[in-house]
């Protein structure tokens, strides 16, 4: 029989040359008369191993990496098809700490199964949550939605089945399942890992929530910078619209669930779900005031659940383990798993997903690893580009919506981005009245023309001029723009800002000494 | 933003034909205007300025809209590229590893700024926000394929496979 071996195909694997490995070991395999099957799995998260290779074995998988296209002749020379020991042996998979140590549910698949097999997705549990959900009435469903505590895992942390709630209270010809796939914030890759690891999770979830609020369409917003997730998400939905698990009458059931996926066009803004929904109007991407809420007013004039990937490809699991098996992890009002992303300067990068209340700390030093570059982790930047950055004296925090925002922080996507102590918070600040500048959709003012201010302002605390003053001008200005903007984009900006001057005042405040001198 | 601006606007007869068919198959689907404006870009590389009046007029819309939809997003190019196109992130998490010094070198290596095509056509350079690829920063793209914990050596060599006339059609 063939020896299974298992490289990744996703993105973050293919940029570190996965694609080169997995040709130099078919070649490899075939020169030496070898019987071996190569299956493209997902990534198992630990970027910093990639190219992680696997090889079948009786106990379990057993990895190698990171592995080079000069590794492979020795791999093969060494036996690796048997297991046998290498300079990148790394033991079975499962065992890896890392990895062992996590509570895997919504990437329970993610870097196990081959991301495109239909048969290896039912195999491994999938779609048993669908099967469920189809004898159960909408009402039923939407609750279990709501008793799991799952809240939108995009950044706002709202619960999930109170806007479903509503949407299914709502009468209308037509309704729809929207999941926001533009993944936009830094640091930030949870969304993309489902995608192209294990799409069919991401098709279940918004079937389910279909079904349970009767819209028969679903559309998938995808960023424009994934084009790999798109071909995942394609070649998915075609391969579950021929077995029946999407289009008219689903498994033979009364449902009808139609899915397609939309491309974004690399706008920052459209993240926000009204901006959004104008985008996929085909218009430009402005936020809408609010209310009316999305889900009675929302894509095209319809009731619409506007969800986040994490959040929609969280529900099969509660519909097949059940609402308490989900709420039974967590701590306090954030009930679950957050799949943290570990990123920047770390040398362990990569997916984490664990119960809410793991700290700081915890996730930086036991699985980060500490910096990549070795030097003392100085300042840390929680959930996307409108994140509050931390200090070290912070580090002790829960992982916790509400932990979070006691300390004028926000958990948002779980992205956390890590800076050595070379990092300059002034020009950390600029950066992130910048990226406003950039991103802004124009609609308020606050937001288009605070952001601009904005970086002048700082220039002139960077240059040091009139430093005191200027630091001021600043907050005054993060104020109007805290209470005054439309949406998060020019409402949040201040949260780096402020943060950055708050917890690291002598980055700003040396440049005044500079200019006394 | 300064756009290089170069001879390529006219657009060929070849490229006049797709830009209609891909108009017909678009016309009827519900939000159709991004899209189709994504198909257009697949296709030819760019949006030229010169189809908005017939999508326009076949989506039932003003030619400013579809000006207002094709300049308020930043994937969509109203010139024609280079030959490739070189994204550099410059988002947070590639700021934490370098990507700051990364830009400076493309720039300088290229002798362009954002947004500008080399003298011989060969690459349009760009800024862009997050790859997703955040645990290998910094991470640039060629032509839509990623690339993680790129150092400045490794940019030369990307710039230069680009360069050469053999790979990459």
């Amino acid at each position: 029989m063939a020896t299974k071996i298992y490289i990744p195909r996703d993105s973050s694997a293919l940029s570190v040359g996965a694609e080169k490995v997995a040709i130099a070991i078919a070649q490899e395999a075939k020169r030496r008369n070898l019987d071996a099957e190569i299956v493209r799995n997902g990534s198992r998260g630990l970027y910093w191993l990639e190219t992680l290779v696997e090889v079948a074995t009786e106990n379990g998988r057993f990895a190698y990496g990171p592995v080079k296209v000069k590794d492979v002749a020795s791999l093969f020379e060494a036996d690796f098809l048997n297991a046998k020991p290498h300079a990148l042996s790394l033991g079975l998979t499962e065992e890896i700490e890392w990895l062992k140590k996590q509570q895997r549910l919504t990437f329970a698949r993610v870097g196990v199964t081959d991301p495109v097999s239909l048969e290896d997705y039912i195999a491994h549990d999938g779609y048993k949550g669908l099967k469920n959900a189809l004898v159960q009435s909408g009402v039923e469903i939407v609750k279990a939605v709501t008793d799991s505590g799952l809240r939108g895992r995009g950044g706002a942390a709202f619960p999930t089945g109170i806007k479903w709630n509503t949407v299914l209270g709502c009468k209308a010809d037509q309704k729809y399942i929207v999941c926001n796939a533009d993944e936009g914030d830094s640091g930030t890759f949870s969304d993309r890992m489902i995608m192209e690891n294990d799409p069919f999770v991401l098709i279940e979830g918004m079937t389910i929530a279909g079904i349970a609020v009767g819209a028969t369409q679903g559309y998938i917003y995808l960023r424009s910078e994934y084009p790999h997730s798109l071909r995942v998400l394609n070649e998915a939905i075609a391969k579950a619209e021929m077995a029946g698990y999407l289009g008219e009458k689903i498994l033979g059931s009364t449902h009808t669930f139609h899915l397609e996926v939309r491309r974004a066009a690399g706008a920052y803004v459209c993240g926000e779900e009204t901006s959004l929904l104008e985008s996929l109007e085909g218009k430009r991407g402005m936020v809408r005031f609010k209310p009316p809420l999305p889900a009675i007013e929302g894509l095209f004039g319809k009731p619409t659940v506007v969800n986040n990937v994490i959040s929609l490809a969280t529900v099969p699991i509660i519909l097949d383990k059940g609402a308490q098996f989900y709420a039974d992890y967590g701590m306090g009002r954030s009930r679950g798993t957050l799949p943290i992303q570990l990123a920047g300067n770390l040398k362990h990068g990569g997916l984490v997903e664990l119960a809410f209340g793991i700290t700081l700390r915890e996730l930086l030093y036991d699985y980060g690893g500490g910096s990549a570059t070795g030097r003392p982790i100085r300042a840390v930047q929680v959930g996307g580009p409108l994140g509050s950055f931390l200090p070290e004296s912070q580090f002790d925090t829960p992982l916790d919506y509400e932990a979070f925002a006691s300390i004028w922080a926000v958990l948002g996507h779980g992205g956390i981005v890590a800076f050595d102590d070379t990092v300059d918070m002034a020009k950390m600040a600029r950066y992130a009245f910048e990226f406003c500048a950039i991103e802004s959709c124009g609609k308020c003012t606050p937001c288009r023309i605070g952001s601009t201010r904005g970086v002048e302002v700082i220039d002139k605390i960077i240059a040091g001029t009139d430093t005191v003053k200027n630091i001021k001008l600043v907050r005054d200005l993060s104020d109007t723009m805290l209470n005054g903007s439309l949406c998060a984009l020019g409402g949040m900006t201040p949260y780096p800002v402020l943060s950055a001057m708050n917890h690291f005042p002598e980055d700003f405040e040396i440049k005044k000494a500079k200019a006394a001198v | 933003m300064q756009v290089l601006q170069t001879k390529q606007d006219l657009i060929s007869e070849v490229d006049t034909l797709k830009i209609d068919t891909l108009i017909a198959q678009h016309q009827d689907i519900p939000g159709a205007l991004m899209p189709l404006l994504h198909s257009i870009q697949d296709s030819i590389g760019y949006v030229p300025e010169s189809t908005y009046a017939p999508i326009a007029k076949a989506l039932k819309l003003s030619i400013a809209e579809v000006h207002g939809v094709v300049t308020f997003y930043h994937h969509f190019r109203t010139h024609k590229p280079g030959r490739h196109v070189l994204q550099i992130c410059r988002a947070e998490s590639c700021q934490s590893m370098g990507a700051a010094a990364l830009e400076a070198h493309a720039k300088k290596c290229l002798n362009v700024d954002y947004h500008q095509t080399t003298t011989d056509e060969a690459i349009t350079l760009e800024p862009v926000y997050c790859l997703g690829n955040c645990a290998l920063s910094p991470a640039v793209t060629l032509d839509e394929e990623v690339f993680g914990r790129v150092s400045a050596a490794d940019l030369d060599a990307l710039i230069f496979e680009a360069r050469s006339p053999r790979v990459r059609v």
